[in-house]
């Protein structure tokens, strides 16, 4: 479906620190006996955010001063690990539109592009400028220029990376591509007309 | 200059380039399992799309299926919805469900090889990260997320950016007690967990060539914990014995012209690789992982890493975070460690050739008192087999429980779960917090020989003493 370009992101930020923030954190498995991704954004960062008998623990992300945050921020390898679309439709469904990341596994990081979650990229240095930043105003707007490579904080900025390929779906807004995939039906059925274990 | 068995797989699958530069890649095999599939059937619902080639899908219950109770409806009324969803979407779309009254059902990544599904030279996808597995057939096989389940239900196909290629050789004789689990665990120790991002691994040399089909798969199956999508070994004579005769393997003359045609995917000689990484078998120890990634191993005999042995302060924290979650002490010895669970199965060491290893040397053992270990095969095929020679017996014999296929304990999403703290020595793949079903229970990975050596002594142990290998350690 061709949607929305995106171009721009623009809110509050929260920090959630650490590297290697696996989908079985953004999204405990246990949460995932559902048919449907609705509610899913209820139990984003579940474990992280709750002890065992679901008290709050003393987390950014249960803090009212980042309650309003739109935008995630974390360590490298943001996303490792299981191919469960459950990790993105949880952070989306949470209300959150981008995550700024040292890294991210690949299969979150397209996962999440086909949904419009945006993915960037920023240095060590540059994600703690951020981390102060927030935390010294958590009322700070936050933008990330898809376009220009930057992430904007007040009317200061720091450089972000992002695929070459998912810049040009987030900014034409075809960033799922069901609707260009379908198009190419009789290419496909040629290709498969050349390989025997595709006959019926 | 000749290709890899990735480019020509790609190449002999890729439709045409989209606008954003990706490929559209035609994914000939689709399976399908209960966790990932439903949104996307909704989804296709909501276009009014159809699945497009059901003959190339093939679906199973895996994650959520109970392994000690065998009627249904099942005592979790949200597993039952699961299964009943599952069964309809097929039935509905015409798509084959090994559903777990066939003699079939397991968990997907077994049960694609075993009825000869997995071919080489083909793609194959599933709504799941271990989906390397089947590269170990020289396939190239990717785990992807439901809005690509969608797009392959509803195209056959997926957009997707070429991957580059890096030869991992490993040659030499694997030392007594060391397995095919130990070799993954290492190459995830040496290269990371994002060492692959960006790669396929094409695993290589001559250990690799005396591997069987199972002790390949273990090694595909893990390629995602070093952040490789995917994962593969060329076919070769292993590869077509394996697949011949299996229910969905290519019969009489389209048998011979199958294997003639699998064997030119294999890579060239002559061919090019972005990356090459030598391994030398022998320098490879039982390996078990002490944190909270599959990247945090240590050889049998090592000690736990120290918070400064690590040489960045991003690697101190991650050590830091890791042994406060696991609760232990850097610099301790991981020998000793005092286990409450033992569990063999999962995709990747849930195989006949798994419990047959682990029968050998567990007869005549007992499990600790205090430890609960369960066995589960990963496959009903498999069960049945392991049952017709007597394993089961030999593990309920040494006190093990024996259960039915699934993935039970390795994700936890039926009612095999960890409780509290509970530590773990765990044949699975992942590691990560909170996987084994509780927020706070604690995983160490190893192979199943080295799982049955914890589960007998009661702590984590070097299974070449426990069990009198000949050569321990000289
Ligand atoms: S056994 Fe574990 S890793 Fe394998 S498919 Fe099941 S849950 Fe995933």
């Amino acid at each position: 479906m061709s949607s929305t370009p995106i171009k721009q992101v623009t809110g509050k930020g929260v920090f959630v620190p650490g590297d290697d923030i696996d989908t079985d954190r953004i999204i405990p498995a246990r949460f995932m006996k559902c048919i449907t991704f609705d509610g899913l954004g209820e139990y984003l960062f579940y474990d992280v955010r709750k002890t065992e008998s679901g008290e709050d623990k003393k987390h950014n992300l249960n803090d009212p001063r980042f309650a309003e945050a739109s935008i995630l921020l974390s360590g490298n390898n943001f996303g490792c690990g299981s191919s469960r679309e459950h990790a993105p439709q949880s952070i989306l469904r949470a209300g959150y539109k981008a995550v700024i990341a040292g890294s991210f596994a690949e299969i979150f990081f397209g996962n999440s592009t086909n949904l419009g979650v945006v993915c960037v990229i920023a240095s060590d240095a540059d994600r703690a400028i951020l981390a102060a930043a927030i935390e010294a105003n958590p009322e700070l707007e936050i933008t990330i220029d898809i376009e220009d490579h930057k992430i904007w904080y007040g009317d200061q900025s720091v450089v972000c990376e992002i695929k070459p390929g998912a810049r040009d779906s987030l900014l034409s807004g075809n960033y799922d591509p069901l609707d260009e995939l379908l198009v190419g039906a009789d290419a496909v059925t040629q290709t498969a007309a050349a390989l025997p274990y595709m006959q019926a | 200059m000749g290709k890899s068995l990735f480019e020509k797989v790609w190449d002999a699958h890729a439709v045409r380039q989209l606008a954003n530069g990706q490929t559209q890649l035609l994914i000939g095999t689709h399976l399908i399992h209960e966790v990932t599939s439903p949104q996307a059937f909704g989804m296709l619902r909501d276009r009014g799309l159809k699945v497009q080639y059901p003959h190339r899908t093939f679906a199973t219950v895996d994650h959520i299926v109970p392994t000690n109770e065998a009627v249904e409806p099942y005592s979790d009324p949200l597993a039952q919805g699961m299964i009943e969803e599952l069964r309809k979407n097929c039935a509905d779309n015409n798509v084959t469900f090994f559903d777990t009254n066939t003699g079939k059902q397991g968990v997907v990544h077994i049960v694609g090889p075993e009825q000869g599904i997995t071919q080489p030279g083909t793609t194959i996808a599933c709504g799941d990260s271990h989906t390397a597995t089947h590269g170990a057939f020289g396939a190239i096989a990717f785990g992807i997320g439901t809005s690509q389940v969608r797009d392959v239900l509803a195209t056959q196909t997926i957009a997707l950016n070429k991957l580059k290629v890096r030869r991992i050789n490993v040659n030499g004789t694997l030392p007594p007690g060391v397995y095919a689990k130990d070799v993954v665990l290492h190459i995830i120790r040496l290269l990371g967990t994002q060492g692959g991002t960006g790669y396929a691994y094409e695993y290589a040399g001559t250990t690799f060539d005396n591997f069987t089909m199972e002790e390949r798969m273990t090694v595909c199956n893990m390629s995602i914990e070093g952040g490789a999508r995917v994962g593969y070994v060329n076919p070769d004579v292993t590869t077509f014995e394996y697949l011949k005769g299996r229910p969905y393997s290519p019969k009489g003359d389209a048998w011979d012209a199958a294997v003639e045609q699998w064997k030119s995917f294999a890579s060239d000689a002559d061919c090019t690789f972005d990356d090459v990484v030598e391994i030398d078998a022998a320098q490879i120890q039982p390996t078990v992982t002490w944190g909270i990634t599959p990247g945090q191993g240590v050889g049998i005999e090592e000690n736990i890493p120290t918070v400064a042995d690590a040489p960045t302060q991003s690697e101190r924290d991650s050590v830091a975070e890791a042994l406060e979650y696991m609760q232990f002490e850097g610099g301790s010895p991981i020998k000793g460690k005092k286990i409450n669970v033992a569990f063999i199965g999962s995709c990747t060491n849930g195989r006949l050739s798994d419990f047959q290893e682990v029968a050998k040397y567990v007869q005549g053992h007992k499990v600790a008192p205090g430890v609960q270990a369960i066995v589960v095969p990963g496959s009903q095929v498999v069960a049945k087999i392991a049952e017709e020679l007597g394993l089961d017996k030999i593990f309920i014999e040494a006190g093990f429980e024996w259960r039915a296929a699934g993935c039970s304990m390795c994700l936890a999403m039926n009612p095999d779960k960890l409780v509290g703290d509970q530590l773990c020595a765990s044949s699975s793949n992942r590691n990560f917090k909170g996987r084994q079903g509780s927020p706070t229970g604690r995983t160490m990975l190893m192979s199943p020989l080295m799982v049955a050596a914890a589960a007998v002594t009661g702590e984590v142990s070097d299974a070449r003493e426990v069990f009198g290998f000949a050569a321990v350690n000289s």
